[in-house]
């Protein structure tokens, strides 16, 4: 398995879900564990580029792939997603931003100008407690815009 | 006057400490809770002492340095800690000139400070803080009288800035209890059962045992916990475990559908309410006034809700020697502290508490319970830090939530449409049952009511102080010449309750809001015309007004109709904090009955405006996080359990429902700044509810406002 571009070998019950190796073997805390039942989002990561939930996979399914945390998406210095929830201060407690960010990310590479409903569709399966997510919309909004400039 | 943080916590040197690296330290008693308080205080602290908010760190709740400021609860940290460290910062700076004068050989008053650095301006040469002061002593008391900075004078509060710790947030980087890991570490789960107070009958852990990884099952009464190496090993013996335990299960509970009939029914005491504080006297007798020409009364309930926080409750303890350190995500570590101690034996002083930051909890959830599970198997196990992780299902089945409440309205109107009398009966039970140091035989953590020497859960008592729970804003903030508020306190729920975010503040409001409306509609007046026409308080009247016209509000005396209606509300936090009013549009679904928010208007008083910024997200937040509870939320449980144990049988708000919303903040420069985290839960409650009667003529009394409860009230109740 490749994890933030490094390959990456564990020794673990091939049984154990992702997030509990990324957490356990390999030190990445950024994926969260929220419910362990692929309800609420708080473990997503990047696979190959689209967002997958970790709390309920055996790692072992992701054998050859490209798993990318938030911890990877800010290696060169934090992405465009993350430069942009860090400008509308989309955060309250935290907890499920990082499930988010991955999320946006994901919604970004297929989609690069989504549309209100496109994004609220996108983080639909995502809950967040503290009610933050208008500013969070916003982030979203905000990362579409600048990458546009950007190019 | 001295703050009651500052009279308990007086030496400077518990609150600030300047650093030979450029920066500032300052303590604080309080947590983050993701409420934005680390950001207020930097910016309080930073305004003071001049110097830029990026270089000042804070350092939140340690019960072994810092003051001690109790709990993070009921809007307070900003007015207690906030107000302890402007007049620390204040004392701080005195202390930086005055040394700086004397280095420099001129008078204080010829010195100017800018960002940290020191000069005396027509003079060569200065100095800084940190070069003066760095990693010295204070030595002095907070004195109170060091000359604090007039409003007029403010670069930092009052505008917005950067929120402490987003970068780390956003990648990964922050540390979470959840996260905490030390080398050696232990993860333990406990297996529990179907409620609190089941006993365990048989257990064979011999299977577990023998799991890969597994270190030790640990087991004392009722209580079972298991340690692994890993986190997936601890998970799968807990399993094995939840597999191979009998519980016989605790006696018959309530079945839901006869909560409120028995709420009615159970013996309660009852106090009058004057002033905001229940007051231990017989009920006085209902006097209707003259010159009433019509009365209304309604009931409204709320159920029970949790505070169902994204991330189950997590703790670390580590015992050496004896001595026994617990990191946890408490709103209370100097409260915890002896409670965790006197349930273990151990003398107060062998015992540490760290916070560390937690998922948002809103009130009191799983985090006491879980920081008591991880230190009785760290006594169990010493030498080794143990992590434990509640699951999903532990924090949702074990969590104290908010209780029920029924709130009975009655009013009287004159041939003017002016209100004559105002009669607010709450019920409920309790909304504190804190893990408090109740001694040697009794204990709010849920584990000590499990070992083999139990400890008894704590009776609980009616809190009679100024808005306490049950009665928390049932006293309108309106001029009512007549009124007869009632608290009503249960004893005996059948599902634990404590502190949830707003306490009673947010069914209270939610009934009185709503029945306002109710009697607005029946004086044929316009809602908001008629609040205002019920209210002398000059900044409630501002808020309402800013709300109302931002929103475009226009006057109207009958419900619009049609499927798309707006409602307004408004309260003032416990009548001491900060004033919010909410106005709602939204559309209720003919064919399915959702509601449907499409937009929402905030306007709020906080008075001096710390971080403009950080209030708007909790402004928002609350009316976001209220929306959820509004709409959605309900416990279910049945005689023998809890059964919302995941999201999907306790579903939440999600994206695809949150409305636009604009905020106004009435910044108030001079004036004490006052919390806002649960200034907008209660008008939101009651502005959906006046807008669902607004689209469809339909008054909802009973929450939360599902499709079922909308289609019943369309069939007549």
């Amino acid at each position: 398995m490749r994890v933030n571009g490094e390959a990456r070998d564990v020794d673990v019950d091939p049984a154990t879900p992702l997030l509990w190796v990324l957490r356990d073997q390999l030190g990445l805390t950024g994926a969260k564990y929220g419910c362990g039942l692929e309800q609420c989002g708080a473990c997503a990561v990047l696979c190959d580029g689209k967002a997958v939930l970790s709390c309920s996979t055996a790692a072992a399914s992701f054998a050859g792939r490209e798993i990318t945390t938030v911890e990877g998406l800010a290696a060169g210095g934090l992405d465009f997603v993350q430069r942009a929830f860090v400008a509308e201060q989309a955060a309250q407690c935290g907890y499920c931003i990082p499930g988010i960010v991955i999320a946006a990310r994901a919604l970004l590479d297929a989609n690069p100008e989504p549309s209100d409903a496109q994004i609220r569709a996108a983080l639909d399966t995502h809950l967040c407690r503290c009610g933050t997510h208008p500013r969070i919309l916003r982030a979203v909004k905000r990362a579409a815009r600048e990458r546009a400039l950007a190019r | 006057m001295i703050p009651p943080s500052l009279q308990r916590n007086p030496e400077l040197d518990t609150w600030l400490a300047v650093n030979a690296d450029g920066t500032v330290t300052v303590f604080t008693g309080k947590v983050e809770l993701g409420q934005g308080i680390k950001t207020a205080l930097a910016r309080i602290a930073a305004e003071e002492l001049d110097v830029a908010p990026a270089r000042v760190r804070v350092r939140t709740a340690d019960t072994a340095s810092g003051p001690n400021e109790l709990y993070t609860v009921g809007s307070n940290s900003l007015e207690e800690s906030g107000t302890a460290l402007r007049l620390a910062a204040a004392e701080a700076r005195r202390a930086l000139l005055e040394t700086a004068a004397e280095e420099l050989g001129v008078h204080v008053d010829a010195l100017r400070v800018r960002d940290g650095a020191i000069s005396a301006p027509g003079r060569e040469g200065g100095t800084t803080y940190f070069a003066l002061f760095g990693g010295k002593r204070f030595a002095r008391k907070v004195s109170a009288d060091a000359p604090a900075k007039p409003a007029s004078e403010y670069r930092v509060l009052g505008r917005s800035g950067a929120r402490v710790g987003m970068e780390e947030l956003v990648s990964g980087r922050a540390v979470f209890a959840q996260d905490l890991r030390l080398p050696g570490m232990l993860h333990a789960r406990v297996v529990r059962g179907p409620t609190a107070r089941a006993r365990l009958v048989e257990l064979d852990d011999a299977e577990a045992r023998r799991l890969p990884g597994v270190v030790a099952v640990v087991r004392d009464g009722s209580f079972v916990a298991v340690a692994a190496e890993s986190a997936a090993q601890a998970d799968a013996a807990a399993a094995r475990l939840r597999k191979s335990a009998r519980w016989e299960p605790a006696p018959d509970g309530w079945p839901q559908d006869e909560l409120f009939a028995r709420m009615r029914a159970a013996e309660a005491k009852s106090y009058p309410v004057e002033n905001g504080v229940a007051v231990d006297a017989p009920l006085p007798p209902r006097v209707t006034p003259d010159g009433v020409v019509r009365s209304l009364r309604a009931t409204y309930t709320r159920p029970y809700q949790m505070h169902a926080s994204i991330g189950p409750s997590a703790a670390m303890a580590h015992e050496v020697a004896g001595a026994l350190t617990v990191w946890t995500h408490t709103q209370g570590v100097s409260v915890l502290r002896p409670a965790i101690a006197q349930a273990l034996a151990l003398p107060a002083e062998r015992v540490r508490l760290i916070h560390v930051e937690g998922p948002g909890c809103y009130g009191h959830n799983g985090a006491d319970d879980v920081a008591f599970d991880a230190a009785l198997v760290a006594h169990a196990l010493p030498g080794r830090p143990v992590h434990v992780q509640w699951s999903r299902e532990d924090e949702h089945a074990f969590e104290p939530y908010g209780t029920a409440m029924i709130v009975d309205l009655e009013a009287g109107l004159d041939a003017q449409g002016r209100v004559t009398d105002w009669c607010h009966e709450a019920r409920g039970f309790t909304h504190a049952l804190r893990a408090i140091p109740f001694g040697e035989r009794v204990s709010g953590l849920m584990a000590a009511w499990q070992r083999e020497r139990a400890m008894a859960p704590p009776s609980p008592r009616p809190m009679l102080v100024h808005h306490g729970g049950i009665h928390r804003n049932a006293d309108p903030l309106y001029a009512f010449p007549q009124r007869r508020i009632v608290k009503h306190f249960l004893a005996d729920s059948p599902l634990r309750t404590s502190a949830l975010r707003g306490l009673g503040a947010y069914a209270n409001v939610f009934a009185l809001e709503s029945f306002l409306d109710e009697v607005a509609h029946a004086a044929g007046a316009d809602p908001v015309e008629f609040r205002l026409r019920h209210l002398d308080d000059e900044r409630a009247r501002d808020v309402i007004g800013a709300a109302a016209a931002r929103f475009g509000w226009q006057p109207a005396t009958r419900p619009a109709g049609g499927g798309r209606g707006r409602g307004f509300a408004f309260a003032r936090y416990k009548n001491q904090k900060s004033w919010a009013a909410v106005a709602v549009e939204l559309t209720v679904d003919d064919a399915t009955a959702q509601i449907r928010l499409e937009r929402a208007v905030i306007a709020a008083d906080a008075g001096q405006i710390v971080d403009p910024d950080g209030l708007v997200n909790q402004l928002e937040g609350g009316l976001v996080q209220s929306a959820s509870w509004t709409l959605h939320e309900e416990v279910r449980f049945d005689r023998e359990r809890v059964t919302s144990l995941d999201w999907e049988t306790y579903p939440i708000l999600r994206f695809g429902e949150v409305p636009d919303i604009e905020t106004v903040l009435l910044d108030r420069p001079g004036e004490p700044w006052l919390g806002a985290g649960e200034a907008t839960q209660g008008p939101t409650a009651a502005a959906i509810g006046n807008a669902v009667f607004d689209a469809t003529g339909l008054r909802l009394r009973d929450l939360p406002f599902t499709p079922e409860r909308v289609r019943k009230a369309a069939a007549g109740g």
